[in-house]
């Protein structure tokens, strides 16, 4: 059996364990993990939230108005297009830090992202 | 429905019908069915019921325009499933009125979603109203996913910026501000240096005399800063218009009427055609507010404004659509 051959079956057998979850790393990660954040009543539920690097953090706008969700670190790390009712946007977090962020519509509306 | 009885100036020292002792308030708030009538400085009050109740005559100036604002086109949701059906009312309301209005000022988030076919739709509409000529400042809706760039090409010709700019009509002087771009994080409305240069410049060699009305997307007073109902850098704006014996603010954004008159300046924000939103505080969030479905148009309007030379204020009148 070759070398690629090995690796192919690794492969398959990584993307056997995480069938059913979102998620886009590869070989040699612990099992990716996604957390949801519900966008309503012009707020972030939670505003604010603590999760492993690597982790995939999906907002879901359940409000009846549009908003967005836009980092405002000085890498103006994520932008989502503007989010109207039941559509998401999915970021993963490759790098621990802190990352707040805002609705750039409705500015008021703030949360953070705590990556460890 | 809330009836209002009448509310008038109660300290005219200067005789000149304009309160200067203090704060005037006149609060109409969406679904009380009042509204709030200022000619030559003095403010009335009354509930409305019926348009053709009202004094004609009281109605006449020299210039007559009409606001709208908030149109939301494209939005869908119970609070009003048919926005295009209610903008419809609004222009069969502004053709209806005793005194053609010579143009419409449109204060902004014409569109729900910025999508060219929600703009398409808005100047569709608008069509079939009896004052064809238009004047519109953005709303936050207005300049999704593109920082504007669409509603500069549809409606900015001769704006600077991100769509300020100014026009005369009968001797009084029009100012269209942008207030919804480059909104920060936790802030309210923003006007920016470069558009506050720009009206500190613009109305500079105006006489004091000349009567000024403002317009923008979100209040440039204070009305509920918890909400982001507020611009951050209004105040400035206002300084630069210290001089001026009659300013009228028109804005839009919080989808109920509201006046205010602060010495020489009247505050007013318009209702949308679209759907209401909560009194400030009274709900959790400003969203969108639903009323019984027989109700709805008793909660989305327009504003009559009428200018007579010689009377320091503007006449700004609102009136639902049912």
């Amino acid at each position: 059996m070759s070398i690629a051959t090995l690796g192919a079956i690794l492969m398959l057998g990584v993307i056997g364990l995480s069938v059913g979850q979102k998620s886009s790393t590869a070989l040699a990660q612990e099992k990716p993990s996604t957390v949801e954040v519900k966008v309503d009543n012009f707020s972030f539920g939670p505003a604010s939230l603590t999760v492993a690097v690597g982790t995939t953090v999906t907002w879901t706008n359940r409000d009846d108005i549009p908003h967005t969700v836009v980092s405002t670190d000085d890498a103006k790390t994520f932008k989502s297009k503007v989010l109207d009712t039941d559509q998401s946007f999915s970021f993963t977090f490759s790098k621990a830090g802190t990352y707040p962020y805002f609705c750039s519509i409705h500015p008021k509306m703030t949360g953070k992202v705590i990556v460890q | 429905m809330f009836e209002k009885k009448n509310d008038q100036l109660l300290h005219d020292h200067n005789h000149d019908g304009i309160d200067r002792r203090g704060f005037l308030k006149c609060m109409a708030w969406a679904g009380t069915g009042a509204f709030c009538i200022m000619q030559g400085g003095i403010l009335k009050s009354y509930s409305l019921s019926r348009l053709s109740q009202m004094d004609k005559g009281g109605m006449k100036g020299e210039l007559s325009f009409v606001q709208i604002s908030d149109s939301h086109m494209g939005f869908n949701k119970p609070a009003n499933p048919d926005v295009a059906a209610t903008l419809k009312a609004a222009v069969d309301k502004i053709n209806a009125l005793p005194t053609t209005p010579e143009f419409m000022l449109h204060t902004g988030d014409i569109s729900h979603l910025s999508k060219p076919e929600e703009f398409d739709a808005v100047n569709q509409i608008l069509k079939s109203a009896k004052p064809q000529d238009v004047f519109y400042v953005p709303g936050e809706h207005d300049v999704l996913n593109d920082d504007g760039k669409q509603f500069l090409e549809r409606y900015g010709k001769g704006s600077k910026g991100s769509g300020w700019y100014s026009f005369d009509k009968k001797g009084v002087h029009f100012i269209g501000l942008v207030n919804v771009m480059n909104l920060k994080a936790g802030g309210l409305g923003t006007l920016g240096h470069d558009q506050l240069e720009w009206l500190e410049d613009d109305v500079k060699p105006l006489k004091s005399s000349t009567p000024i009305v403002v317009f923008a997307h979100i209040p440039l007073w204070s009305v509920y800063p918890e909400w982001g109902w507020g611009t951050e850098d209004s105040a400035q704006a206002l300084a630069y218009l210290k001089k001026f014996g009659s300013v009228t603010v028109l804005n839009g954004h919080i989808h109920q009427t509201l006046q205010k008159v602060e010495g020489k300046v009247t505050f007013h924000t318009a209702a949308s055609t679209a759907f209401p939103q909560p009194q400030p505080g009274k709900a959790d969030s400003p969203g969108p507010l639903k009323v019984p479905a027989e109700q709805l148009r008793s909660v989305l309007g327009i504003t009559d404004v009428n200018y007579v030379q010689g009377q320091q204020a503007l006449a700004v009148m609102d009136s639902t659509l049912s």
